[in-house]
């Protein structure tokens, strides 16, 4: 469990009030030095039970919430609980090395994998210095560079996306970020090797697809997954950003939501009170699905994999075909 | 190239009557001109900024150099200004007009409707509005076309249809397109359009067009077919990020606004001012993003001739068509 009073989510307050009246008594108890614990475990006992009725009524804002705690797992740190002998690669080999986006070789219980995934700071200066986990052009670019490497060399690759979006700045626009993010998702798309998804955190669009084409597409209980930001559509929407719980409601953003419009494969659960209350947990858990959706696909050919791949987001669309009559004319 | 002009006019097709227009011109090959329609007829949503648009009358004030133009002359010049070259924006039948050649053009997909999969507030209602100011079913004309006696599959966005975004339908015609090209061995000539890119409206569901069509445009590159991306006023967001930016030769008119993030989403997140020129077409070919800068005047030879380049059966052979 970490350390919890830095930083608390508006819902949370009851459960924060609770915690402070439980402190209290111990404190009382002690100095008095009378037997409350009776009182104390029944407090206790509410608080577990209050935690459970929240958690289990969130609303998709409130998702979005946990989505972007600033104590939730970071790539790094999940790479380190679910991965083992993870060795980083660098650089795009074209400009730069992009410290938002990490790439590397790694076991996933003894298979040699390719993982790669935006990493978001901890602190003030590692997000300076880790650009809040927005990449810039060749951080698509490393991306790519290494999951081709990966398709070279039969080698699964696995993904876990948590970004804002990618950044939007005069230097990415400079460099060419709409077709850095474009040709990751093309080149995905012809990967001949299984690419499993993870959606860890924030799912910020194209920046998220950008890494986020692939086989399964997994995504955790409280992580989000939109096509604009919350914000930017409250502010088209209602010319208001503040509206964005508003926003998201009409968006659809959440892990149910995207597995009920088709989208994902399957939700992976987070501890109660969210992926940051139990990081170990919650990779456990991770690791435990990668495995399961990994082995059947090692069995595929690479003509049955790109085959399935295709269908799957083929057949992503709401639509309907009425009769035209205009189909054709000319000669 | 011989001068295009009356037969560009005889092209002109009215705006929600592409097809039926195109059959009257048949039998009617007089000189026609584009009605101007009142901006409510014409497509301009709210908020949306009117001065890209032709405004009534005879007379019309240029966009960039403020100068009046005589209505006439701006049709006759390819809706560019005279004056300045300022390159207005064109509804998808009047690019399709320019570009292919007369009677070569066949729609097809054009019965495909837009629900709403997440029951977005107001959806249906900005889509039938789109649908009735447009003439249009959807934000993209797709289809097989000539031009210059070249066959292609065309697709071409209008902005005039929720300024141009990409949903389901737009993303499932696009792949279409693609996996048709790819079936029949023809190039793909694309132009877009789009101010926002994926359809907010559509959420998680337009996000995945992007990638559902950069997969079919990937089957026509296994197959070494050609691909023409042509970037028009304004091209952002999901749809530059996708098909857009892929194109074998990627072209763009002048003076276009092309990006992956808005110009205001930038100047909020680095709290500067954009320089001058910054997301332009020129801004791009100096950055080595697109291929070409080419003026509408001179669009259709230089896709016709990129499109001779390409020909299989063609070789070796530097062939001069003769219908131009």
């Amino acid at each position: 469990m970490r350390n919890e009073d830095s930083y608390s989510m508006d819902f949370e307050k009851p459960l924060r009030e609770l915690e402070r009246q439980i402190k209290e008594i111990e404190l009382f108890a002690k100095e008095k030095e009378i037997d409350m614990s009776e009182e104390i475990a029944r407090l206790q006992a509410k608080e577990e039970a209050l935690k459970k009725k929240i958690y289990s009524e969130l609303t998709r804002w409130q998702k979005v919430q946990i989505a972007r705690h600033p104590k939730r797992p970071t790539f790094l740190e999940f790479v380190a609980m679910i991965f083992t002998d993870f060795l980083e690669l660098h650089g795009d080999r074209l400009f730069r090395d992009d410290p938002a986006m990490i790439g590397g070789l790694a076991y996933l219980d003894g298979i040699p994998v390719t993982v790669v995934g935006q990493q978001k700071g901890r602190d003030t200066k590692e997000n300076i210095y880790r650009n809040f986990g927005m990449p810039h052009p060749e951080g698509y670019r490393k991306a790519l560079r290494l999951m081709k490497q990966a398709a070279k060399f039969k080698r699964p690759i696995i993904t876990l996306i948590d970004v804002v979006g990618a950044y939007p700045g005069i230097e990415a626009e400079e460099r060419g970020q709409g077709e850095a993010v474009a040709r990751s998702i093309m080149e995905m798309a012809a990967l001949e090797t299984p690419i499993i998804a993870v959606i860890t955190g924030e799912g910020g669009s194209g920046g998220a697809l950008g890494i986020g084409v692939g086989d399964r597409v997994l995504m955790l209980e409280h992580a989000y997954y939109s096509v604009i930001s919350p914000e930017g559509c409250a502010s088209i929407l209602w010319k208001n950003a503040a509206e964005a719980p508003q926003a998201v409601e009409a968006l659809r953003v959440t892990a149910e939501d995207l597995l009920e419009l088709q989208v994902i494969d399957e939700i992976i659960p987070e501890p109660l009170g969210g992926a940051h209350h139990d990081p170990e947990k919650t990779a456990q858990i991770i690791k435990e699905a990668l495995i399961r959706h990994l082995t059947p696909l090692l069995e595929y050919t690479g003509e049955r994999l790109l085959a399935e791949r295709y269908e799957k987001y083929r057949k992503i669309g709401v639509f309907e075909e009425i009769e035209s009559d205009q189909e054709s004319t000319g000669e | 190239m011989p001068n295009n002009s009356t037969l560009y006019f005889s092209r002109l097709w009215q705006d929600g009557e592409v097809l039926s227009s195109m059959l009257k011109d048949l039998f009617k090959p007089k000189p026609k001109y584009v009605t101007i329609r009142r901006p409510e007829e014409r497509g301009i949503q709210p908020g949306q900024p009117e001065k890209k648009e032709l405004p009534d009358g005879l007379w019309v004030k240029c966009n960039n150099c403020r100068q009046i133009i005589y209505h006439k002359d701006l049709e006759a010049n390819l809706k560019v200004c005279p004056k300045c070259n300022y390159h207005f924006r064109l509804r998808a039948g009047e690019r399709i007009a320019y570009l292919f050649d007369a009677g070569s053009v066949q729609e097809s997909n054009s019965g495909l409707i837009s629900k709403n999969p997440l029951g977005f507030p107001e959806y249906e209602e900005k889509v039938e509005k789109a649908r009735k100011r447009t003439g249009l079913n959807e934000g993209v004309i797709t289809g097989v076309a000539k031009v210059k006696n070249i066959p292609c599959v065309f697709s071409v966005m209008d902005f005039g249809f929720m300024g141009g975004s990409m949903g389901s339908v737009v993303g499932e015609k696009i792949s279409r397109a693609f996996e048709y090209a790819a079936e029949h061995n023809l190039p793909v000539v694309s132009v877009t359009a789009g101010g926002g890119g994926a359809r907010m409206q559509e959420g998680i569901i337009s996000l995945m067009q992007m990638a559902k069509t950069c997969q079919a445009l990937n089957r026509l590159q296994e197959k070494g077919i050609f691909y023409l991306s042509i970037l028009t006023d304004p091209t952002m967001g999901g749809v530059f990020a996708s098909f857009a930016s892929l194109g074998d030769v990627v072209i763009a008119e002048p003076g276009a606004l092309i990006g992956f993030a808005g110009p205001r989403v930038i100047e909020q997140t680095i709290r500067q001012t954009l320089p001058p020129g910054f997301q332009r077409s020129e801004f791009l070919l100096e950055h080595g993003i697109i291929d070409l800068i080419v003026e509408r005047k001179n669009l259709r030879e230089t896709v016709a001739r990129l499109l001779r380049f390409h020909q299989r059966d063609q070789v070796g052979k530097e062939e001069v068509s003769k219908d131009a």
